[in-house]
């Protein structure tokens, strides 16, 4: 209980020192070791979880389960291995004049502030505290976006705030709604908002209300996802904004909407009767998926192209959701760690290519393997696993995905292996010459801490060889609960 | 439609979404930026005397705090920065081209018969003040997004999405009786910060493009 409120607690507090630490070596150790205590106390609390079970505050306050224990866990690892990244890559982008101290400040303090966010977002039972905590995660890193200050920033700042604005507001007219048709059957209103009693009484609420509040539910979260067409903030912003908010963007930031989405599912389902909310999942989902394949070829950016890969595999895992059997949700839960192991390895080592490079253009990094090998190699093996190829755990968790398609919906396999193999080669046509390429001139080597890299990368190829078995078992669980039937 | 079997605060109420309604439909037609905040503000009033009327006939008293904050926030705070940046960056007398002012009259008209469409099929809503209010809300969030997509000031679009938290706001107070106090202050909160960082953004667009022109901002693209 105690590792509970000390998660949310630590990152809060370290979001308000670090708003005064104007000293840019001690706020980087600071801030790394802010999420160091939070990842200790997240683990605290999933072995809590793991023991005894789901946890409910008094007062109904705040929900623990096999769900969002993962996420949690997933949060404070990434969190704290993007941090170990975040303060010699940014000492270097201040060195060179991007950023002042002041702009330092406002990020060390954003980047604790946005953790709490996303970890109030999982925590809470409260759907308009969820809400609240996804708005506010938007307002942390809207400021980050256009932390450089130059135009293209902050076009991409302002498109970020106003399109997610404007997405989440949606969504909290859906809540409005739930709001609405559960105060008709709950005596006491201030239990009415509570995940865990909603769940309870999910079959009595009124199915045409709720079908209503999940169109607005996922057009609003969907924003923050980036599902196709509601996606066009998401290259801007993780293109323009520092490298650090660009791999926790991608790596947590859509996880924590997608799981908002997932909760309501597990409400709405029961009261439909039907799998109208996951037909409306599917059909985004599998747009998604094919339209950033195809647009991944087009770029010219390497954050911008990673991006794309992003909504490409949010996409991806909101179809799998959408299906709905408990192999496809087993797959989609599995897909949504792999997933955002890999991409932040992924981002990481492309804001090293980037320093190395002295630009982000495509066209213009070469020779990655010459230069400094460890980026090179960094690079060419996290796009092999984020391409889905053996013995990565993204290809386990595609393959899981495949299998319960074609269970389900046969004929849909042919789309999804067609946008496979587009993501593939668009990634591949661009990485092989940043790769193997020959190097310009005028490229030097930076200081660049390729362990959370590795790290990511050897988890990733864990979880492809052998799931273990803790892992497997929560994932299980949480199946079981999503759609009333386990795998193993 | 039989309006003399309601109660007179449900006749005070709907009368309050139809006037709050109409300035959803003046803030599209106006074409002044400081009468467009004027307009506003008016909104903000409207849906404060809203949360008073239910906060006193229902006797939800907690509803009295989400007034002082609609009060403080939407009626004050907002629409006066608004207004003192407006006269900083001396745009106040800009008169906005808007794309063709019948048509978007048009358009806001049908988004108000698809309020109602929508919300015609839910059975609970046999109460019809409850769903003339639902509809109403629901509309004017959706005037809002319209006002975001056929303006070019940044200005507007910041009126324009406060007036989405004002519908927002509205269906909450009027359909539900309010959320819980918690979620009703985290709201707020959230707004009062989304209208700073609005505040931070008009001055470092203003500085980067030298307008507030949100048609300027185009340097990124999708593909190229």
């Amino acid at each position: 209980m105690n590792a509970l409120y000390l998660t949310l607690l630590l990152p809060l507090t370290g979001a308000v020192i670090l708003a005064f630490c104007g000293h840019m070596r001690i706020a980087g150790r600071l801030n790394l070791l802010v999420c160091i205590a939070t990842f200790i106390t997240s683990l605290q609390l999933a072995v809590d979880v793991f023991f005894n079970g789901s946890i409910l505050t008094p007062l109904n306050f705040f929900y623990v389960d096999a769900f969002n224990v993962y996420l949690v866990l997933l949060n404070s690892f990434v969190g704290m291995t993007t941090a170990i990244f975040s303060s010699p890559y940014m000492a270097h982008e201040q060195s060179i004049g991007k950023v002042k101290a002041g702009g330092m400040r406002l990020y060390h303090s954003m980047y604790q502030g946005f953790l709490f966010t996303m970890l109030l977002a999982l925590l809470t039972n409260n759907l308009g505290i969820l809400w609240v905590a996804v708005e506010g995660a938007t307002l942390a890193t809207v400021l980050l976006v256009s932390l450089y200050r130059t135009p293209e920033s902050i076009e991409a700042g302002w498109k970020y705030f106003l399109l997610c604005g404007v997405g989440i507001a949606q969504a909290l007219f859906g809540t409005t709604l739930i709001y609405f048709a559960a105060v008709q059957i709950m005596p006491d209103n201030n239990q009415a908002l509570m995940w865990s009693v909603l769940y309870e009484h999910a079959s009595e609420l009124e199915p045409t209300v709720l079908l209503l509040a999940f169109v607005f539910l996922i057009v609003g979260y969907g924003t923050k996802i980036g599902l196709v067409p509601l996606h066009n903030w998401l290259p801007d912003a993780h293109s323009e904004g520092p490298t650090p908010m660009s791999a926790i963007l991608s790596g947590l930031l859509l996880n924590i909407a997608l799981y908002a989405v997932v909760r309501f599912k597990m409400l709405i389902d029961p009261a439909l009767g039907s799998n109208i909310a996951g037909h409306i999942m599917m059909g985004f989902g599998l747009l998604s998926f094919l339209v950033a394949g195809l647009l991944l070829h087009r770029q010219r950016d390497i954050k911008r192209m990673f991006s794309y890969s992003s909504i490409e595999h949010m996409g991806l895992i909101t179809f799998a959701f959408g299906i709905g059997g408990p192999l496809a949700t087993f797959g989609a839960l599995l897909h949504m760690i792999v997933h955002s192991l890999t991409k932040s390895a992924i981002f990481i080592t492309v804001g090293h290519a980037a320093q190395v490079c002295q630009t982000q253009s495509i066209d213009k990094i070469r020779g990655l393997l010459k230069t400094q090998p460890e980026i090179g190699w960094g690079l060419l093996i996290g796009t092999v696993a984020i391409a889905g190829l053996p013995p990565f755990g993204v290809f386990t968790s595609e393959f899981l995905l495949f299998s319960a398609t074609i269970k389900s919906f046969p004929w849909l396999v042919i789309s999804l292996l067609f946008g496979l193999s587009v993501a593939f080669a668009g990634l591949f046509r661009h990485v092989q010459p940043m790769v193997f390429g020959e190097c310009p001139t005028g490229q030097v080597k930076v200081k660049a801490n390729m362990w959370p890299v590795a790290v990511h990368l050897c988890i990733i190829l864990w979880l492809g060889i052998a799931v273990p078995d803790v892992l497997a078992g929560w994932i299980d669980q949480a199946t079981i609960m999503i759609t009333g039937k386990g795998v193993l | 439609m039989n309006f003399t079997v309601l109660t007179m605060a449900e006749q005070i109420i709907l009368t309050l979404a139809a006037l709050m309604l109409f300035t959803s439909f003046l803030l599209l037609a106006q074409t002044r930026l400081l009468t467009l905040i004027h307009i506003f503000a008016l909104q903000g009033a409207l849906l404060f005397a809203t949360t008073l009327v239910i906060a006193f006939t229902y006797g939800r008293h907690h509803l009295l705090i989400s007034a002082a904050l609609t009060l403080g926030l939407k009626v004050f705070f907002i629409p006066i920065q608004l207004q003192k940046l407006v006269t900083r960056l001396d745009i106040k007398r800009e008169v906005e081209v808007v794309g063709n002012p019948s048509l978007i009259m048009f358009g806001a008209a049908a988004l108000v018969l698809f309020s109602y469409y929508a919300v015609l099929p839910i059975r609970e809503l046999s109460m019809l003040a409850t769903r003339n209010t639902i509809a109403v809300s629901l509309a004017i969030v959706l005037l809002g997004m319209l006002l975001i997509i056929s303006r070019r000031k940044a200005v507007v679009q910041v009126v324009g999405f406060m007036c989405m938290e004002n519908g927002l706001m509205f269906a909450a107070v009027a359909a539900t009786q309010g959320m819980p106090m918690v979620v009703e202050m985290g709201v707020a909160l959230d707004v009062l910060v989304a209208a700073i960082l609005f505040g931070i953004f008009f001055f470092q667009i203003r500085t980067e493009f030298g307008t507030l022109d949100v048609d300027k901002l185009n340097l990124l693209k999708e593909v190229d």
